[in-house]
């Protein structure tokens, strides 16, 4: 009942904000939503709830494992929006602050989702209502990359229907009843057909894929996250894309079950080794930070992609990493957003000497530029450390080597252009425009908490989260 | 019964192609809901032992989505931006009809390759929803102007309802949700292409949607 009150709760929050009149105080109901509803996750997590069997809904282990840090990463991103939406009161924010609240509203369904078209209706939701968080901003460019993400978007969306389709279709040969929760498709395992239950991975994995990001299908997200607001970009890179990997998770014990596991894992690594590859030539090339940021993203995808495939211990590691990823992220998501405000624009041509204009946001970029390089001790370092080692231990030494190579080249493109914009002698309309701009508690604090708690993470992980991702590991493998 | 059903997705199969090879919108949008009318009578004849209202509705939303709103939508958009015809499309019309012609072709070979229950087998369904989605693919990557970007995703939906055929009775909840795949067109339609690029670009001709690029 409670894991149902994480979905109904935002969505009541949002009909309120929908008929809220005053567009001054409207965005305090962010933050007031997000407390509450992070209160009830953590009380959630730490007396988790039994889920019956054949519920379609449940805050289960996997669940646990993952949607705290959501609910964390909103908390912090809605008090950043307090401050944001008061520095863009130009603008009319009913749409952003209801679809944002809407927004975390599907993302708990969608984390909780044990029932396989729930899961497909909740992520098409979420991306549905991404839409218009996206051309907030109202420039051309804004709408350009809009276009291109619900065309890109939307192909994932209808192909992990018809991926789930091939699913039910497996089940149905196979004999099936027609339920299609997760825990009644594994427990039919090899009863499954399996031509169509690899088709039907074929299908998710690209559907689900497309929106976690990763390549070749990442083509949106450099343009979506480039003309995003900054906590919008935050939210796509922590929660939105947390949901598809937990997707591709939980589908991958289903073919695991159906006898196809080994065949599954190849296809994650190789396509996760993928996505580390293209991200690390991109940012090589890119100018703009807040496309880099989606690259570093598409990067990072590639990273639990590769966690995902090593098995037991490679998912701990994954799940670990999702809560890193997704804190450090959005710490750099939000102090890149304020540089972009003070600046006028995302290119380093005309970005230069921030740190002499916004010396606290430059600080900021440049300490989570490191944390999300994997600069020991940040949180990073330690989840990618556990990827590295699970990997050795399951004898995948080229695919270590490659995704240590990786790592170094990202290393290389984001430095160059964290410090590109950091370094140097403002231009002169660069000063003019800072001006109107001011680093306020409101703006800096938020990803400074965000930073902090991927310090926290690195450095004292605590044994209450290990365990919430050991026991999703047991959900997902039940056998070992 | 399976002959008639068969008789239909012929028919749907036979549109596609006459999707790919029309130059025109209008006769773009026209193939594309007269695809979604004949999508919308399937159901019926599915309609095996007993009388299931959910069955009816999926048929009613069907056609009255595919077939009546969503190409009502884009008549609009149509008008609104002032165009008729597609002009240079980025795949030719004879190119994209031999494509589609390949690939009904190989969708009828794969759908060999995979396993079908009794009552399905000499069914059309899996082919017909290959094609489909491959018919959707051509005119998505294909075309240059965002309405017919639109119709080419309407055709892939299409072929995925098509797919949907086969569990209709076993697992009506997943196909009706396949119903909020229209949603999305919706949202394409009225949000983007009517009011925002259009005011925007004063064009909905995407490839003038080429600022953001590395």
């Amino acid at each position: 009942m409670k894991s149902a009150l994480l979905i109904i709760l935002p969505l009541a929050g949002a009909a309120l904000s929908a008929l809220w009149r005053n567009n001054r105080t409207r965005p305090w109901l962010l933050p007031v939503v997000g407390l509450v509803h992070l209160i009830l996750t953590f009380w959630l997590f730490i007396n988790p709830p039994v889920v019956a069997v054949n519920a379609w809904l449940g805050f289960d282990p996997l669940a646990r494992a993952v949607l705290p840090a959501v609910s964390l990463l909103f908390m912090v991103c809605a008090a950043y929006g307090v401050s944001y939406l008061r520095i863009r009161s130009e603008r009319p924010n009913r749409v952003f602050v209801t679809l944002l609240l809407a927004m975390l509203g599907l993302l708990s369904a969608g984390h909780q989702a044990r029932h396989l078209s729930l899961l497909w209706i909740a992520t098409e939701a979420v991306t549905l209502a991404a839409v218009p968080l996206l051309h907030f901003n109202g420039t051309p460019r804004a709408f350009e990359a809009t276009w291109k993400y619900l065309l890109v978007g939307g192909t994932g969306i209808a192909l992990s229907l018809l991926g789930s389709f091939c699913l039910g279709y497996a089940s149905l040969y196979g004999g099936g009843g027609g339920d299609l929760t997760f825990v009644a498709l594994t427990a039919q395992g090899a009863g499954l057909s399996r031509p169509w239950v690899l088709t039907a991975w074929v299908l998710l994995l690209v559907g689900y894929g497309t929106k976690m990001g990763l390549a070749p299908m990442h083509t949106w997200k450099p343009d979506a996250y480039g003309e995003a607001p900054g906590i919008v970009g935050a939210i796509l890179a922590g929660g939105v894309t947390t949901v598809a990997f937990t997707a591709i998770l939980r589908v991958r014990a289903v073919v695991g079950a159906a006898g196809e596991g080994v065949i599954a894992d190849r296809t994650l690594l190789v396509i996760g080794l993928f996505s580390m590859l293209v991200a690390a030539l991109f940012l090589l090339g890119t100018r703009d930070f807040k496309r880099m940021l989606a690259y570093s993203s598409v990067e990072h995808m590639g990273i639990l992609s590769i966690g995902a495939a090593l098995g037991g211990a490679g998912v701990a590691a994954a799940l670990f990493h999702v809560w890193t990823n997704s804190l450090t992220k959005g710490s750099l998501f939000l102090s890149a957003g304020n540089i972009r405000r003070a600046a006028g624009s995302a290119s380093m041509d005309d970005v230069r000497g921030m740190s002499i204009l916004t010396p606290r946001s430059a600080a900021l970029f440049v300490t989570g530029m490191f944390a999300v390089t994997a600069c020991p001790p940040f949180g990073p370092f330690f989840s990618e450390l556990r990827i590295v080692r699970a990997a050795l231990a399951s004898g995948h030494g080229a695919a270590t080597a490659m995704f240590l190579g990786c790592l170094l080249f990202a290393f290389f493109g984001l430095t160059r252009v964290v410090f590109g914009i950091v370094d140097g002698r403002p231009r002169t309309a660069t000063i003019a425009n800072s001006r109107r701009f001011v680093e306020t508690a409101g703006v800096i604090l938020p990803p400074l908490a965000l930073l902090g708690l991927s310090l926290w993470l690195g450095l004292f992980t605590p044994a209450v989260l290990q365990d919430s991702w050991t026991a999703a590991v047991a959900q997902l493998f039940p056998t070992r | 019964m399976s002959g008639t059903l068969n008789l239909l997705i012929g028919l749907a199969m036979g549109l596609n192609l006459l999707a790919l090879g029309s130059s025109r919108l209008p006769s773009l949008i026209r193939a594309m809901s007269m695809q979604g009318v004949v999508l919308g009578f399937m159901p019926l004849l599915l309609e095996h032992e007993r009388f299931d209202w959910r069955v009816i509705l999926i048929a009613l939303a069907t056609m009255g989505g595919k077939g009546v709103l969503i190409p009502g939508l884009l008549r609009r958009a149509m008008r609104a931006a002032n165009i008729e015809r597609e002009i240079q499309p980025f795949i030719g019309y004879i190119p994209s009809l031999l494509l589609g012609a390949g690939g009904t072709i190989m969708a009828v070979a794969l759908a060999r390759a995979l396993p079908l229950l009794p009552e399905h087998t000499g069914s059309l369904l899996v082919p017909g929803a290959i094609a489909s989605v491959l018919t959707g693919f051509i005119l998505l990557i294909g075309r240059a102007k965002a309405i017919s970007q639109v119709c080419g995703y309407l055709i892939l939906e299409n072929g995925i309802y098509l797919f949907g055929m086969l569990l209709i009775h076993s697992t009506p909840l997943l196909v009706e949700s396949g119903i909020l795949l229209d949603v999305t067109v919706g949202v394409f339609v009225i949000g983007i292409i009517v009011d925002r690029i259009q005011r925007a670009f004063d064009s909905l001709d995407t490839r003038k949607l080429t600022t953001l690029h590395e």
